[in-house]
């Protein structure tokens, strides 16, 4: 399942490294020798050739990398509850007509009722870890629950106010 | 006017001329390579003004240019990088050689300037301008395109190839004959292959030895070490160039990032100087009868090229545009054949092959960075588009039939 990384040395240049999407697109990444980066996206036409180059500073790859990587530890998260016989994880969304919004998550009593674990606290501007009982939800937010699948299933419909 | 005082002014002022030059490239995009040759033909010998007390100090400035040029493309590239292109693109490589070589040999032979002449004209079109080339990909925003690394090996074998080739020319060059040459040729080339196998295992052991961490001390250092190299090479009959280059192969690593940022300067003035200098030591009334052969071998080696690195795409599974960016990207030749033909002059061959290969030069180095922005226009992409699509079509009838 992991995406094909393509290294390809660019002698007194530098290193590119390609990644072709499943959609049939090709990513460049090149690191200049200088240390300066670009980033290239293939032209749909001629798959050989840029269509569009933009070049990279340092601050601006770090934070690049930075939005894509916190988002793939997410998809991996999720990825978990495949490998652990019997825990499951699930990403419960907190929808608007939720009994809970502008609830603390100790008004849950999601532990006490379902055995499950709210391990994190998903929003648009970040992810919040470990969550306290204080923590306020918001609609919009996504729970990050671990537990059983009988657990589970009860903590959504606890959250949808079933 | 006393000498001393002439030497400044006649200097100051042809490095001035020079940076005009420069300027005047930048504002065109074109490479300043050709404007210092035509700007030196034109105040050379036989020129409109020619240079009297600073002719010394651009001669040897000229010598150190050359060896800079080769020492800075040597630490430009590292062994792996060598030794992994020459693995890759070794079919390419040899292509290449047949294909842009023999079209410059037979017209030495042609123009009667005998086996050694023929040789030193091969090798001036065989070999496509680095420089030039990895500019124009950077420019045109083609570093991440597929066949850039098909381009780059062949240059990087090209230039390798070099390190054999000028030390055989040279040491033909001294002989004049290929009998009596064989044996200096192959001291040459043992020579050649003991420095590079050096080169190559112990480029660590090497780095160590000039790295420094003040600038200072990693300028003198490797300009001493290259320098030193490069004269023992030329007493040894290998040539300077390929001494230096051989230096720039063994510096590797943190240190050639130093060491090329504090000697890419130094690099650019000297270079400067040996372009000029072979523009004024070259006749411009040499250059009318060499025109006409000039253009032809231009038009003749640029197709070779063209085909070549559409060769080289092709079986590296790139498609038809990109087959012919590769070509074209290639044929620009710029530093590597005049020094050729400046070693080849310097070692008594006919003068007007220096004029042939300015003009050659001049035509390519021109010429090859416009023809390379062709495959970037709409009209091209179409056409190259409807290439493929036939040959889709053609190649689908066929295995169902």
């Amino acid at each position: 399942m992991s995406a094909h990384v393509e290294r390809a040395e660019l002698p007194g240049i530098g290193i590119r490294h390609d990644i072709n999407t499943e959609a049939g697109r090709r990513l460049s990444i090149i690191n200049f020798r200088d240390g300066g980066r670009e980033l290239a996206i293939s032209d749909e036409d001629d798959p050989d050739r840029a269509e569009e180059t933009v070049a990279l500073t340092d601050d601006e790859a770090r934070a690049l990398s930075e939005v894509l990587g916190g988002s793939l530890i997410l998809t991996q998260m999720a990825g978990l509850r495949d490998q652990l016989a019997g825990l499951h994880m699930e990403q419960i969304p907190v929808r608007a007509d939720s009994p809970f919004v502008g609830r603390v998550l100790g008004d849950t009593r999601a532990r006490t009722r379902t055995r499950c674990s709210i391990v994190a606290i998903v929003r648009d501007d970040g992810v919040l870890p470990s969550p306290s009982p204080q923590d306020v939800f918001d609609a919009g937010d996504s729970l990050i629950a671990v537990g059983t699948r009988e657990g589970l299933d009860k903590l959504v419909r606890i959250i949808n106010g079933g | 006017m006393d000498d001393g005082a002439l030497v400044l002014i006649e200097i100051g002022a042809l490095i001035l001329g020079i940076g005009l030059l420069a300027r005047l490239a930048a504002r065109l995009r074109i490479s300043p390579i050709p404007l210092i040759l035509i700007g030196g033909l034109a105040f050379g010998k036989g020129g409109l003004l020619p240079i009297t007390q600073g002719a010394e100090f651009i001669e040897i400035g000229a010598e150190i240019g050359v060896i800079l040029l080769l020492l800075l493309l040597g630490i430009e590239y590292s062994p792996t990088e060598l030794i992994g292109s020459l693995r890759r693109s070794r079919t390419a490589g040899v292509i290449d050689m047949l294909l842009n070589a023999v079209p410059g040999a037979l017209v030495g032979l042609m123009l009667g300037w005998g086996l050694v002449g023929a040789m030193a004209l091969a090798g001036i079109t065989w070999v496509t301008s680095s420089g030039v080339a990895a500019k124009m990909l950077h420019d045109l925003g083609r570093l991440t395109n597929r066949e850039t690394p098909v381009v780059l090996s062949i240059v990087v074998i090209e230039d390798l190839a070099m390190a054999f080739y000028l030390p055989i020319l040279t040491a033909l060059l001294v002989r004049m004959d290929l009998g009596g040459g064989t044996l200096s040729v192959l001291i040459a080339l043992a020579v050649v292959s003991v420095i590079l196998y050096v080169a190559l295992r112990h480029s660590q052991t090497v780095s160590r030895l000039v790295w420094s961490k003040s600038a200072e001390v990693l300028l003198f250092s490797v300009l001493g070490l290259a320098l030193l190299v490069s004269g023992l090479a030329a007493q040894a009959h290998v040539s300077a160039a390929v001494g230096a280059f051989l230096v720039g192969i063994a510096i590797s690593g943190p240190v050639a990032a130093h060491a090329e940022r504090v000697l890419t300067p130094l690099r650019d003035l000297f270079a400067s100087v040996f372009f000029l200098f072979f523009g004024l030591s070259t006749d411009p009334r040499d250059l009318v009868p060499m025109l006409v052969p000039a253009v032809a071998l231009a038009v003749v080696t640029m197709a070779t090229k063209i085909l070549t690195g559409y060769l080289a795409a092709r079986s590296a599974g790139i498609g038809e545009a990109g087959r012919w960016r590769a070509g074209l990207a290639l044929t620009p030749r710029g530093e590597f054949s005049i020094v050729i033909a400046g070693l080849a002059v310097a070692g008594g061959l006919d003068r007007s092959l220096a004029a042939l290969a300015t003009a050659y030069v001049l035509i390519t180095i021109i010429a090859g960075p416009l023809l390379s922005r062709i495959p970037d226009t709409r009209r091209f992409a179409r056409w190259t588009k409807r290439i493929q699509a036939d040959r889709r079509a053609r190649l689908a009838s066929a295995s169902s039939a």
